[in-house]
């Protein structure tokens, strides 16, 4: 994929509907969880992916916590 | 509460105790959060070479602090549909998280009237992309400056091009992350709209 493709994705966020922060951080325990037990954690909490997708920072924190997680 | 699994709900039990089983609580529960502080840390402290290893676990030791006071006074928020030790965590992560966002911004100019947006805005297409990527970043430009607000546009710019952290910028503009973020939706939506207005097909680049 090409650098100016990747600048149309983040200028443009994701398509769907998507949580805000607040309610990302208020999920994010569970939504980890979901996935790290192998169910549909994207099913379970609509509109999560989406803004994983579209927030860096908040992406960066589901990032840490899943590796966290995993390992505990 | 409803699927609790049984550590989780030790976890509780202990925590809403008193005395020497509480105490012992909440020292474990430091130790947790503490674990969790210095994991965030140790994953960004590339990012952060001028500062020495004492800073470090500084930051750390101050994350899980703070993370505590938040989880300890949010205990009833838990609703068991987590691990108790996976919704402690993100507390420290969190904490740790910002603190060294900001401190990879402290003494950084945050560009709201960016170079990168004078990058964007010029024509600098490469030769190898397609015709349907070219017409995209064309209308892009002009609905960007044409159908965004300017806190939008700097909103956007700052977040999307420049990569500053939400957070930071949230700090430098006296606002909230979440208000923040609702501008970028706005912007965004609005772009999508517009796009889609001109009878562009965004779904194969964008979704």
């Amino acid at each position: 994929m090409s650098e100016e493709r990747d600048t149309i994705r983040a200028l443009l966020g994701p398509a769907g509907p998507e949580l805000t922060c607040e309610r990302c951080f208020e999920e994010l325990d569970r939504y980890v969880d979901l996935e790290l037990a192998g169910r549909h954690a994207d099913l379970e909490v609509p509109g999560m992916r989406a803004h994983l997708q579209g927030c860096p920072a908040c992406r960066e924190e589901h990032e840490s916590l899943l590796a966290l997680a995993r390992d505990s | 509460m409803e699927g609790l699994d049984c550590e989780s709900g030790d976890w509780l039990d202990a925590l809403r105790d008193t005395g020497p089983r509480r105490e012992a609580a909440v020292a474990r529960l430091h130790d947790l959060l503490l674990r969790a502080a210095r994991f965030e840390v140790a994953r960004r402290r590339a990012s952060l070479p001028h500062l020495r290893g004492g800073s470090f676990e500084d930051i750390a030791t101050q994350s899980a602090d703070d993370a505590l006071v938040a989880v300890l006074a949010k205990l009833d928020d838990f609703r068991g549909e987590s691990r108790f030790t996976t919704w402690a965590y993100k507390f420290a992560l969190l904490e740790a998280a910002v603190r060294l966002r900001r401190l990879s911004w402290q003494g950084r100019e945050v560009p709201l009237e960016p170079a990168a947006w004078d990058a964007f805005a010029g024509d600098r297409a490469s030769p190898h992309d397609d015709a349907e990527t070219r017409e995209l970043l064309a209308a892009l430009r002009v609905a960007i400056d044409e159908q965004l607000t300017p806190h939008q546009r700097e909103v956007l710019v700052a977040i999307t091009l420049t990569g500053v952290p939400i957070d930071v910028l949230a700090e430098r503009l006296g606002t909230t992350r979440g208000a923040l973020y609702k501008t970028l939706h706005d912007a965004r939506q609005k772009l999508r709209r517009c796009l889609a207005g001109q009878g562009l097909d965004i779904k194969g680049v964008a979704g």
